[in-house]
């Protein structure tokens, strides 16, 4: 297909340090003030380097322009529907971006005497008590850096819940279809991880999870799950499962990646789960930062308290002389730290203004539109050339997101989910999460959020719409897409076979 | 919208969560708020901590009050490299796919290893993540640790061993570095990796050449943790036989925070590529023949390798990898190697400064270049308490984490910390030191009158 380049495309990318010069440069740098004693005087040769880094030679001028451009060469979402299954693209408002640069809290050094960062201990301890609320849990700790950390996290606490037991556990079971940092995260904690079928709904087969237990109840540590499922369903077995777990002695871990359909509705501690991680750039608003930082802290139930990360943040009651706040170090049973310091305090002030802004009401309110969005939109994608081609992978109402297949569509027209999501490029939108879950062919999975419009959710369904009419006449538009994008399809093969990592400097 | 779905009320959507497990009642927390009042109530609780700006910082161990140049603002709060998700769709990622990539390069310069991942979490859970690829690359599950590692650092390795089902051995420090002897005679063939740190937590600058030997003679992996910032005049890592360099990211564009957010850096040699933890960034081509950028060596991943990925990490800090990006680019080579002189010049200024002062002495005597370690005649807490009554947080009290140097204190430099500034601690040291001993010996003179002074 001949076409035009647009001048994006016609621009080479260029590292900057194919832009680099010798001698230019944009820092400049404080008096050295005290006397300017040879370096060999002061640290041996042999430990010196001969050469400094070659980094970049380039003025400030460039510097902003190149990575201006660069920005240029992003979709985010600021620009645009951003409708990725499980991932929560919701709005991060510029207030907490703001409170989160206040010098109090941005140059506040983490070795700090507690007593000098009242504040900011108060801060997290506020933070840990809304989200013990939210997930009804009494126990958080803030310390886990991303929901994949918490993981490892939850792990670590049912293998020392069950060694202060004296008991050596060694199987994890997790659903077939779960996000696959829990497979990954279940051998990083010594764990075997035994599948559990799903059912039709997404949920667990109830069946093969008895079957599951009972092959070896007393090897089972844990069951892992989210719940609304990857399906986007609340799965209603979830107290008998709930039952069957502890019943066998394991723990019930809740992956947290879906608790934007349910705050302030349904809470996990309620559901029988021991430990939930929370993803604070999901569900509270952190920027993503395209691929961090995050933060998933994790609440507990009573039991597993006492293995909790060191340190904790606590609140001391001083006989009525006013509370102070403390970091506890001395956890007997800890499982001990998971990363330096008390963790990344820059996304707490971020989630905690956001927790602020909304209270209580309005974190109920945020999930009830995020079900609300999901479900119009799903009856949106029901009608016309999409409701043919893309049906929904279960019918009933869904929860915050729901799945498509994309296999009639594939048949009919040609057209495998990746076209459709290239094609969707080309519309201005970014897609769905694509191929996942795995037990749906050519899935589709889709989550508006509640930050989205009525307009915004008809506009995408009208894109869909369009896409699958071109493809009916003309189906190679939507195979070579996309068109419009700095780049076209890439060839991600030869990347992986030989990969080239790093900018070669001559 | 409700028409459309067919359902009477939005409480319909919700009738799949069976009635016992509905909350059923408002979450107890306090109603939503006005913007200008979730401002004021968090600059209320900011007022409260005592930062950088208000005191003047001595203190680092591991997390340094650094100059952030307002370019760095500039650019990570720009829309398009602050809200998108992970690059899963190249066509529209380059910017931040190119971004991984010149970082990688980066960071691949500054330690002098080949090849660098696009960041991790920070740097004690990087520490642990090495680790976890010392075992998959040797088979072997023992670790040898010097207690000059930063002590978050082993703490963390110590967590994750307990899942790992590893075993770690500490080799003590001799006059401020790593005993070569000792660590000579922990490592054997069983063992996975030796880690070290340079400059090491009590800021001295290791032999790491020649401490890497034994982990070389019995086939086991040298990991070596480092400050990036000393990266422009120390030998890199690379150079000294390191198979893996990595460490805590937050020198480089990046604000304290109170501990995070901030980013780990990783870098290895070639034969390791294929066992590395995170996302890395790698050149290709698109259909046309355009230059792009994508994630490579995916199938090491969680989403495609599931229960035997090289690693459960998906988030790359990408945000704060790209502070450190634009930091690097806007110091540049030549800036970069006088930041490091400047550090190295100071740091050998208040060493010798504080070092003169009655009543401190030098913890040891090995080569630093950004921080450096005393030892008091006076109660460390104390005299921190009577610094930073003048405003002033002298240091990182070191009994907090080594018993064996309950009278220690950790100073660190960085360019904001102006010799005027250095003087000052000198002066609050002085004074304090000599206050506490004059109170020790009244006190004592009270409560033991029957003690003759020695």
């Amino acid at each position: 297909m001949a076409l035009t380049e647009t001048p994006m495309q016609a621009e080479r990318a260029r590292t900057i340090y194919e832009k680099s010069k010798p001698g230019r440069r944009a820092a400049v740098l404080p008096e050295a003030e005290v006397p300017e004693t040879p370096l060999a005087e002061l640290i041996p040769t042999d430990l010196l380097r001969a050469e400094p880094p070659r980094l970049p030679e380039i003025a400030e001028p460039e510097i902003v322009r190149h990575y201006n451009k660069l920005s240029r060469r992003n979709f985010d979402l600021d620009s645009g529907f951003y409708p990725l299954g499980s991932c929560t693209m919701k709005h991060n408002p510029r207030l907490n971006e703001r409170v989160a640069a206040l010098p109090g809290h941005a140059r506040l050094h983490p070795a700090q005497d507690p007593k000098r960062a009242q504040g900011a201990l108060e801060l997290m301890w506020l933070l840990q008590e809304s989200l013990g609320e939210i997930c009804g849990l009494p126990h958080v700790s803030l310390q886990p850096s991303a929901g994949s950390h918490g993981e490892l996290a939850g792990l670590l606490l049912t293998r020392a819940f069950h060694a202060d037991r004296g008991e050596e556990r060694t199987k994890v079971l997790a659903p077939d279809t779960s996000h696959g940092t829990n497979p990954a995260s279940v051998t990083m904690a010594g764990y075997e991880v035994v599948k559990v079928a799903t059912n039709e709904r997404g949920g667990v087969e109830m069946d093969d999870l008895r079957a599951k237990i009972d092959a070896d109840p007393d090897q089972v540590a844990c069951l892992m799950l989210t719940n609304p499922n990857t399906l986007g369903l609340f799965d209603e077995n979830i107290a008998e499962i709930a039952e069957l777990i502890h019943k066998a002695g394991g723990t019930l871990y809740y992956d947290g990646a879906n608790l934007n359909a349910v705050m302030g509705h349904s809470r996990p501690g309620d559901m029988g789960f021991d430990i939930v991680h929370v993803n604070l750039h999901k569900s509270f608003s952190q920027p993503h930062g395209g691929g961090g930082p995050g933060a998933g802290p994790i609440a507990v139930s009573e039991r597993i308290e006492p293995f909790l990360p060191r340190p904790q943040v606590v609140r001391r009651d001083n006989n009525g002389h006013g509370p102070s706040f403390d970091l506890d170090h001395e956890r007997p049973k800890s499982i001990g730290r998971l990363r330096g310091f008390q963790g990344n305090f820059g996304v707490f002030v971020r989630s905690y203004a956001y927790i602020l802004s909304l209270g209580g009401d309005g974190l109920a309110e945020a999930s009830e539109t995020a079900v609300l969005n999901a479900n119009y939109l799903k009856a949106r994608l029901a009608e016309g050339r999409a409701g043919e081609r893309l049906p929904v992978a279960f019918e009933r109402h869904c929860m915050h997101e729901f799945v498509l297949s994309g296999k009639p569509m594939k048949r009919e027209l040609g057209l495998a989910t990746l076209d459709l999501a290239k094609r969707l490029l080309d519309f201005g939108f970014h897609p769905p999460t694509v191929y996942f879950p795995l037990l749906v062919e050519e899935a589709l999975m889709i989550e508006p959020t509640e930050t989205e419009t009525k307009e915004s959710l008809d506009g995408f369904a009208e894109a869909i719409e369009a896409i699958l009419a071109e493809a009916e006449s003309d189906p190679e538009r939507a195979k070579q897409a996309p068109y419009t994008t700095p780049v076209r399809r890439l060839d991600e093969v030869k990347a992986t076979r030989r990969p080239v990592v790093r900018q070669s400097i001559s | 919208m409700l028409a459309a779905i067919g359902a009477d009320s939005v409480d319909d959507l919700f009738a799949q969560i069976p009635e016992p497990l509905r909350l059923g009642r408002p979450l107890a927390l306090p109603d939503g708020m006005s913007e200008a009042e979730v401002y004021e109530r968090l600059a209320a609780l900011a007022a409260r901590n005592e930062d950088a700006g208000s005191q003047v910082c001595f203190v680092g161990a591991g997390m340094y009050d650094h100059y952030v140049p307002a370019i760095v603002d500039a650019i990570t709060q720009r829309s398009e490299f602050l809200t998108p998700y992970t690059p899963y769709q190249p066509e529209i990622s380059q910017g931040g796919l190119q971004v991984m990539f010149e970082f990688q390069t980066a960071m691949s310069e500054l330690t002098g290893l080949p090849v660098s991942n696009a960041g991790l979490y920070e740097g004690p859970s990087s520490v642990a993540s090495a680790g976890y690829l010392a075992m998959a690359a040797t088979k072997r599950k023992r670790f040898v640790v010097s207690r000059g590692l930063h002590p978050h650092s082993r703490e963390t390795l110590a967590t994750y061993a307990v899942g790992y089902g590893a075993e770690l051995a500490e080799v003590e420090l001799r006059d401020g570095e790593t005993d070569g002897a000792a660590l000579a005679t922990a490592v054997d063939g069983e063992t996975a990796a030796v880690f070290l740190q340079s400059p090491n937590f009590l800021g001295a600058v290791e032999q790491v050449e020649a401490l890497g030997a034994a982990a070389k003679e019995h086939g086991a992996l040298l990991v070596v943790a480092c400050d990036p910032m000393t990266l422009g005049v120390l030998k890199p890592p690379g150079e000294c036989g390191a198979d893996i360099a990595l460490g805590e990211g937050q020198p480089l564009g990046n604000r304290l925070d109170f501990g995070g957010p901030s980013f780990g850096f990783f870098c290895a040699s070639e034969e390791q590529i294929r066992r590395m933890p995170g996302r890395i960034a790698g050149e290709t081509d698109d259909v046309d023949g355009r230059r792009g950028f994508v994630l490579a060596l995916q199938t090491r991943e969680q989403h495609i390798r599931r229960e035997k990925a090289t690693h459960n990490i998906c988030t790359a800090q990408a945000l704060n990898a790209l502070g450190a990006m634009v930091h690097l680019a806007w110091l540049g080579r030549e800036g970069f190697r006088e930041l490091g002189e400047l550090l190295v010049r100071r740091t050998a200024y208040a060493r010798e400064r504080l070092a003169a002062v009655e009543g401190v002495t030098l913890l040891h005597e090995a080569p630093v270049a950004r921080e450096f370690a005393i030892r008091l005649d006076a109660p460390v807490e104390r005299v921190l308490e009577r610094c930073a009554e003048r405003g002033i947080a002298a240091g990182y009290p070191l009994g907090r984490d080594y018993p064996e140097y309950e009278d220690g204190l950790l100073v660190a430099i960085t360019e904001r910390r102006t010799r005027a500034q250095i003087d000052q601690l000198a002066e609050a040291l002085e004074a304090a030191v000599h206050a506490e001993l004059g109170e020790f010996v009244a006190h004592s003179a009270t409560n033991s009158p029957t003690v003759e002074p020695a």
